[in-house]
């Protein structure tokens, strides 16, 4: 079972930073298929947030075809996020470092490097033409 | 008084004009609001606003000067079967302080048909509260804690709460709105909230109503608030004149730039000198909350706006 942690100076609505600490935890393997979510009414008393939102972070997870709600008993993971994209992930962070490496020695700093990542992020991943993923 | 238009079993508070006065003061005015079923609303405003007011007025301890109010259909005041449904906690948390908590779950079942004493005995125990110490020896918090726990054992279908949480520490604050939201989850009771505080509900609450000046500044679900409001910062212009802006709450100029928390209708300006942000609660709250208090004093002071 996972415990959910907030991050209270995120400017992440609550729903999401739920949803994407599941997703975190399927990457790296904390959550496999046949896990249970902590039950709603856990979560709600543990965070002291509107039980809603949890029950929004669920859903989600369920719409993505993570996670699967079954009445009366709980929620339970459906799908992993691990596997391939953890080892190709080794690679990609080698060329990332790389790449920061290259942008300091142009003399970019963090914050150059940052707007660089986020524009450039913003016109690949949220092009018209992308198909979601 | 009929109420059309709202149905009756989505919606736990309707009222209609709602006004209530105390001598030549109106306390609330004017107010309108539809809390549906599910929800946990804030009620936002500073003291004086007229928060007690309304809840006084949702739990039939008032009887309104104008207007009407009806929880789950039907008119609170003074009608027991409509105070049934309704699980109230006062301001300050008024118990008979020389009582027990054992006593006051006893003393509640005498009072009230339908009650839950195990329900409360559990919480209670759960929190680690003492039973046969007199209420008034036990901390603020484990006060506040006795409190929701003998409106809780009402298995209400609407908890009101007024300020249930300003005069405790952070520790017991927290701990009143996780005992509070475990519960929700548990029971899906309506819950309406009021609070001058606004940082420690804004996870908690995902309806908010801002009173000020004894009216309804806003009211509606979180998610569309926040939708329909951005901060807009560009070049000095008239506000009337930005593309997308369907109301102005809140505006500042200087010589170059203007600077606007608006009310959006969907089209927002693309000229990349203006820079959009989405707005947090207490930004919105607080724009709000300042343009009705420009207005008040503009009244008092009978300058044009």
């Amino acid at each position: 079972m996972i415990e959910f942690v907030l991050d209270g100076r995120s400017r992440v609505s609550t729903y999401m930073q739920l949803v994407l600490q599941v997703k975190q935890a399927l990457r790296v393997g904390l959550l496999a298929p046949g896990d249970q979510l902590p039950r709603v009414r856990e979560v709600a008393g543990s965070l002291a947030i509107n039980p809603n939102t949890v029950l929004k972070a669920y859903r989600e997870l369920e719409l993505e075809g993570l996670a699967e709600g079954r009445p009366g008993v709980g929620t339970f993971i459906t799908r992993t996020l691990a596997g391939p994209s953890l080892t190709s992930q080794v690679d990609l962070r080698e060329d990332l470092v790389g790449w920061l490496r290259k942008a300091e020695a142009a003399g970019l700093g963090r914050e150059d490097i940052t707007a660089l990542i986020e524009t450039t992020m913003r016109a690949v991943l949220d092009g018209p033409a992308r198909e979601e993923t | 008084m009929n109420d059309v238009g709202a149905d009756m079993t989505d919606t736990a508070i309707t009222t209609s004009g709602l006004g209530k006065r105390y001598k030549r003061t109106w306390a609330l005015q004017d107010c309108t609001l539809h809390l549906p079923t599910g929800r946990i609303a804030a009620l936002v405003g500073p003291n004086g606003a007229g928060k007690t007011t309304l809840l006084h007025l949702a739990v039939g301890l008032l009887a309104p000067d104008a207007g009407s109010v009806r929880v789950f259909g039907q008119d609170p005041y003074g009608n027991t079967k409509a105070l049934a449904e309704i699980g109230f906690v006062a301001q300050d948390n008024p118990l008979y302080r020389d009582f027990t908590a054992r006593e006051l779950i006893t003393l509640g079942g005498k009072l009230n048909r339908n009650w839950d004493a195990a329900l409360a005995r559990t919480r209670l125990s759960d929190l680690g509260i003492a039973p046969d110490l007199a209420v008034g020896k036990l901390s603020g918090g484990q006060r506040a804690q006795v409190a929701l726990a003998l409106a809780l054992a009402k298995r209400p279908r609407l908890l009101l709460l007024d300020e249930p949480i300003a005069a405790l520490d952070p520790l017991a604050r927290h701990e009143f709105m996780q005992a509070l939201m475990g519960a929700v989850a548990e029971t899906g009771t309506t819950v309406l909230l009021s609070s001058h505080l606004l940082a420690d509900l804004e996870r908690a609450c995902d309806y908010l109503i801002v009173l000020q000046t004894s009216r309804v500044q806003l009211s509606g679900p979180v998610d569309d608030l926040l939708e329909s409001h951005r901060t807009l910062i560009g070049p000095r212009t008239e506000a009337d004149r930005i593309p997308g802006v369907a109301e102005v709450i809140r505006v500042s100029h200087t010589d170059r730039q203007s600077t606007l928390l608006a009310r959006v209708d969907g089209t927002l300006p693309t000229d990349p000198a203006w820079t959009v942000r989405e707005v947090t609660l207490e930004d919105l709250v607080l724009a709000y909350l300042a343009k009705a208090d420009t207005r008040a004093t503009r009244t008092a002071w009978e300058v044009k706006a």
